[in-house]
């Protein structure tokens, strides 16, 4: 039941978040935050939950529910909890209330709906990562896309409607080759079984043939390939993400382009190993691309958001790396860098969002020698960026180590690429800090009337994520043993049919 | 103490929190107590660490804190292991270390970030204590980037300069290029020997490989790339010399107690890989070789007083590497703690010329400055004889064991020999022409200047002053962690041998006081000389690595980079956009409500139709 009451509590909030504001227009806000709470409590209490025994669910499922929806069509309200969507929801849960406190001061026009679309989103992506109904998962993948695209399209910046749009047509044209595929299995197994289905477990055993295995298995490879994103899809994150409000970045970055990789390692390699398998070279040559490239790209960028985004592309290659590298390292190692960057990418938007809405610009090279008018901002700024950059003893470096060791196992050369990654990344990291933080400070540049030194309460939610990055980078087995099981038995569920390949 | 050995790094570690969490706000002196105090705490942990390990009879001792990360058959754990080569190392790091702290402590008195420096000097430390401390090469590995960046945040220290922002940036990409290849390195000895347990990974390796193997060659050619890194040898020392930007104790700490030093460390730690792969070895020797010369001809070259020291600490480092490449291995260690305690006392002593005659650093605007500054003279003859190898200073005897392990090597031993003897003539000459031409000779400009004292300078500079002289007499045990091999035995060479390797360093200050004392030799005509003029030009420039590197990869970098700012991907993207845009007005087009082109349109289509079928 208690999947049902995290999922309930963020729709039914979103509403009443809505509503609130014809009350008060500070309480939207209010709402939102105690809804995330609650939610982040009834989690919390599945942490030391008893694995589940049960027929036909294979995995470490702590939490399992299977209601009629469709039955005529094999259509179930189908969802479960292991280690790893335990995981990825407290990630949500955590950064859904970093974006309240992101949004808190910044968005007070229409604040009620824009709650509502905050908590929806939360709604959909939280919906993502316990589906196990394929159909359902469906569903809540169009639901986490439309209040986002609203979020994008209301409360953005100069250029919105051009970045929804984008940002939308991207994620609903690759979400209906998901869906065509989604059917094709379904169907499929209605040829090889007598009935449809779009239960997780039961379509594992519908046999695809390979030319038609590989164009299913590419229909939903390229609607995570968008969402994570990796190069050729990611052109539609620079402009949504300098366009978004910072809580909308938060969200983004930190959440829901950790669904993209959610669906690769549930769903895609699971569901058609062979097909990955033979894909794999072709998988891992696109994610060393995107970490090489997208530090290139990110390097020559003025536009300090646009900048981020790329530097996301280029973190999220790491992860698909790991993931096709599918052995327990990189997995893991995969798992661990979704985490991290969620809470790296979350906090360097923020800088970025809390420095456009102090000085009205995003522009670099109208910046420099802040560190002498907002020293508090400047060393928070230098801990994430060493933070991304992979410095030992924190997160980061524990996921991209772990992934590259991993992937070292399965090819050479592309480890060796994707680990010039490291090097770029100090290049445009240090580059940052150089035009933003140091240097000579020029007030002539910019109107700084408003720069002020960071508020007790953004130095609440930093430390927080401060305190996280230290804990993921000196401690990491908390994490790590969470998600060791799910990984472990997806390992063992695909062993036997990747054999050979 | 020993089950508290985590407390060595630990009290710095708690410094630089302590400092970092206040924010400076503390008063300077407590600053100072917490900054100094905590390292000096960490140098009682290490001297009674290492007191019990001697006593207790082990040779050495495994300290398990926590797992660090587990995945599969991957284990890392944060563990401390301790042999004599960490033994040596911790005294080295925590000892120096303290005395550069404590100077400092008068040094930075009048900067307004005072607290900050000791917070990132504090890290560097516990840095670098981890490093030499780590039992894996994971935990060696956190060590290692920490090392990097501090020294990043410490070259930079003085922010609002672009130009000393860009040598710590310069510093941190250059050693990460270094770190890449080391992090290759262990993804390969783990693929192929299943763990980075550094001992385990040692046995494993003599275990599985062959003498000479192409494993054991790349993951020593990997680990190798490392090490110059951090080392600043050939080809990776370019971002040492730039490294000057910071405050000088800084510089201090840089080549003397941590960083520099951490490429040998990592060499002699892995140093049954380097016997596996000995064309690696050789190479490590050659490196070394090359390396000490280029820089020894560059430092003859310099005017600024820091950016000598600079390229002598380059060229001390690569005799260091040629000891490991011909397999002195104890001779290397040796030379990295007698060179620890004689190029602290040389920048340490620098800083107080520095500081004296108000950030100067060009010697040929100093001269004659003995007796204004008499400490600052001590410790630089003192300083630069132990530099130069006069006999019976510390260096002479480290580097004597170098070079007579070089000779006994065998083969290519007598030229790697011979070039490390051309490579002490020109110490003895770059040294004492520094100490010439600030000391000696009339005085030139600051005539006013007083040299700075107080008790926290001057007690650091006296006490690297007795061992800079006396340090040749410690005993370092390390002979038991590279005993596997044969015992080193008497050195058995000739008594001409000996001779030259004294006589050549003398030699070599006697040219320099030819030229900057009595003037018999002058500067100037060899410099009318066309040639020498244009040799000194590209030694100045450091041999042009720094031109070449700027050419062959930073232009193409930037500027392959910023003409792709736009992203050529999202262009093609606009393509599609674009085409569907122009086909989408075409067909508004068709609709524009005349029958006659509805009419014959149809007909058309019709026709097209019929066709099709008729032909199939």
């Amino acid at each position: 039941m208690i999947l049902i009451f995290v999922i309930a509590i963020l729709f039914i909030g979103g509403i009443l978040a809505w509503l609130s504001e014809f009350i008060n227009p500070k309480l939207p806000r209010v709402v939102a935050v105690i809804c995330l709470l609650v939610n982040g409590v009834l989690l919390l209490t599945l942490l030391d939950a008893p694995t589940l025994v049960q027929d036909g669910i294979d995995g470490d499922w702590l939490v399992h529910l299977k209601a009629s929806w469709l039955p005529r069509f094999g259509i179930y309200f189908q969802v479960g909890v292991d280690g790893l969507s335990l995981l990825m929801l407290l990630l949500t849960v955590f950064l859904g209330i970093i974006s309240c406190g992101a949004a808190w001061n910044e968005i007070v026009d229409r604040a009620g709906f824009f709650y509502f679309n905050l908590l929806w989103t939360l709604a959909g992506v939280a919906g993502v990562f316990v589906a196990l109904d394929l159909f359902l998962f469906f569903f809540f993948w169009e639901v986490m896309l439309i209040p986002m695209y609203l979020i994008i399209a209301i409360w953005g910046h100069e250029n919105k409607n051009y970045a929804a749009m984008k940002f939308f047509i991207f994620t609903q044209v690759t979400g209906l080759l998901m869906l065509i595929s989604i059917l094709v299995l379904a169907y499929s197994h209605y040829q090889q079984f007598g009935y449809f289905s779009f239960d997780y477990f039961e379509l594992k055993n519908v046999q695809l043939g390979s030319s038609l295995g590989m164009a299913v298995m590419l229909g939903f490879f390229i609607s995570f390939g968008t969402k994570l994103p990796t190069v050729p899809f990611h052109t539609w994150l620079p402009d949504a993400h300098s366009q978004a409000p910072t809580a909308g970045s938060v969200m983004l970055a930190g959440i829901l382009l950790k669904t993209g990789a959610y669906g690769l390692i549930r769903f895609t390699l699971p569901l058609f190993p062979e097909a990955t398998a033979t894909f794999t070279p072709i998988a891992m040559t696109l994610a060393a691309i995107s970490i090489v490239y997208c530090a290139k790209v990110a390097f020559a960028q003025t536009d300090i958001k646009r900048l981020i985004a790329y530097t996301s592309v280029s973190h999220m290659g790491f992860v698909m790396l790991g993931i096709f590298a599918w052995n327990a390292q990189a997995l893991q190692g995969a798992v661990m860098t979704m985490l991290a960057h969620g809470l790296s990418a979350a906090a360097l938007f923020m800088l970025a969002g809390g420095l456009q809405h102090r000085i009205h610009t995003r522009d670099m090279s109208n910046m420099g020698g802040f560190w002498t008018k907002v020293p508090l901002m400047s060393v928070v700024a230098l801990f994430f960026s060493i933070a991304a950059l992979g410095m030992p003893g924190l997160g980061n470096f524990v996921g991209e180590f772990l992934v590259l060791l991993g992937a070292f196992r399965v090819s050479v050369p592309l480890t060796v690429i994707s680990a010039f990654g490291l090097i770029l990344a100090s290049v445009y990291s240090l580059w940052v800090l150089q035009k933003v933080f140091q240097g000579k400070y020029d007030s002539g540049k910019i109107d700084d009337a408003s720069l002020v030194d960071l508020s007790r309460q953004e130095m609440i939610f930093y430390i927080a994520m401060m305190l996280g990055l230290v804990w993921m980078g000196m401690y990491p087995q908390s994490f790590l043993d969470m998600s060791a099981t799910t990984l472990d038995h997806l390992l063992q569920s695909t062993e036997a049919l990747r054999v050979g390949l | 103490m020993l089950d508290l050995i985590w407390l060595l790094p630990g009290f710095p570690l708690a410094g630089f929190l302590i400092l970092t969490l206040t924010g400076g706000r503390l008063p300077k002196n407590l600053v100072a107590l917490v900054g100094a105090g905590s390292v000096g705490l960490g140098f009682l942990v290490a001297a009674l660490a290492s007191y019990e390990l001697q006593s207790s009879g082990a040779d050495h001792f495994t300290r398990l804190l926590w797992t660090w990360m587990a995945a599969g058959n991957f284990q890392s754990d944060f563990a401390f292991y301790m042999d004599s080569l960490t033994v040596v190392m911790i005294l080295i790091i925590s000892g120096v270390g303290f005395l550069i702290h404590l100077y400092s402590t008068g040094f930075m008195l009048d900067d307004p970030s005072y607290s900050r420096f000791f917070a990132y000097m504090n890290l560097f430390v516990a840095s670098m204590l981890v490093l030499v401390l780590a039992d894996n090469l994971v935990l060696l590995y956190l060590g290692w980037e920490g090392v990097g960046l501090c020294s990043y945040l410490l070259i930079g220290f003085w922010y609002e300069k672009p130009s000393n922002g860009y040598a710590a940036r310069k510093a941190f990409v250059v050693t990460r290029v270094g770190d890449t290849s080391m992090a290759i390195g262990l993804f390969l000895l783990f693929s192929q020997l299943g763990t980075l347990n550094i001992q385990d990974l040692m046995h494993n390796a003599q275990e599985q490989w062959q003498l000479g193997s192409g494993m054991a060659i790349a993951a020593s050619l990997l680990l190798l790339g490392g090490a110059v890194g951090k080392s600043a040898q050939l080809p990776l020392q370019t971002w040492l010399p730039d490294a000057m930007a910071g405050p000088t104790p800084i510089s201090a700490l840089i080549h003397a107690a941590t960083m520099v030093t951490a490429g040998v460390y990592l060499i002699a730690r892995t140093h049954i890989l380097f016997e596996l792969a000995p064309s690696v070895q050789l190479l490590v020797a050659w490196l070394g070789l090359i390396t000490l010369l280029l820089a020894g001809f560059t430092a003859l070259t310099q005017h600024d007083i820091k950016r000598i020291l600079a390229y002598s600490t380059i060229s001390q480092i690569g005799y260091m590497f040629l000891g490991l490449g011909v397999g002195a291995w104890s001779a290397s260690v040796f030379h990295l703690m007698t060179h620890a305690f004689f190029k602290a006392l040389l920048f340490l002593a620098a800083g107080t010329v520095i500081l004296s005659l108000h950030h100067e650093h060009n010697i040929f605007k100093m001269g004659g400055k003995r007796k204004q500054l008499p400490v600052a003279f001590w410790s630089f003859v003192i300083g630069s004889l132990a530099l130069a190898a006069f006999p019976y200073t510390s260096g002479f005897f480290s580097k004597d064991e170098i070079l007579l392990g070089a000779l006994e090597m065998g083969g290519p031993g007598i030229w790697l020999w011979a070039g490390g003897v051309l490579g002490a003539f020109l110490t003895g000459m770059y040294s004492f022409r520094l100490v010439f031409v600030v000391f000696f000779g009339e005085s030139k400009g600051h005539h006013e200047a007083r040299e700075v004292t107080g008790f926290s300078m001057v007690a650091p500079l006296m006490v690297l002053m007795v061992f800079s002289v006396f340090g040749g007499w410690i005993q370092v045990p390390v002979d038991n962690v590279f005993s596997h091999g044969a015992i080193q035995e008497e050195h058995h060479v000739s008594f001409i041998m000996h001779a030259i390797m004294i006589a050549v360093p003398l030699l070599g200050i006697g040219v320099s006081y030819l030229f900057y004392v009595s003037r018999t030799f002058s500067v100037e005509k060899l410099m009318a000389n066309k040639t020498a003029a244009a040799l000194h030009k590209f030694w100045f420039s450091g041999w042009g690595m720094d031109a070449l590197y700027q050419r062959l990869f930073v232009k193409p970098f930037v500027s392959l980079a910023r003409a792709n700012k736009k992203d050529i991907i999202d262009g093609i993207v606009s393509i599609i956009v674009r085409a569907i845009t122009v086909a989408n007005s075409l067909m508004v087009r068709t609709q524009n409500g005349q029958l006659r082109w509805y009419a014959a349109s149809m007909v058309a289509g019709l026709v097209i139709i019929l066709a099709v079928g008729v032909l199939l």
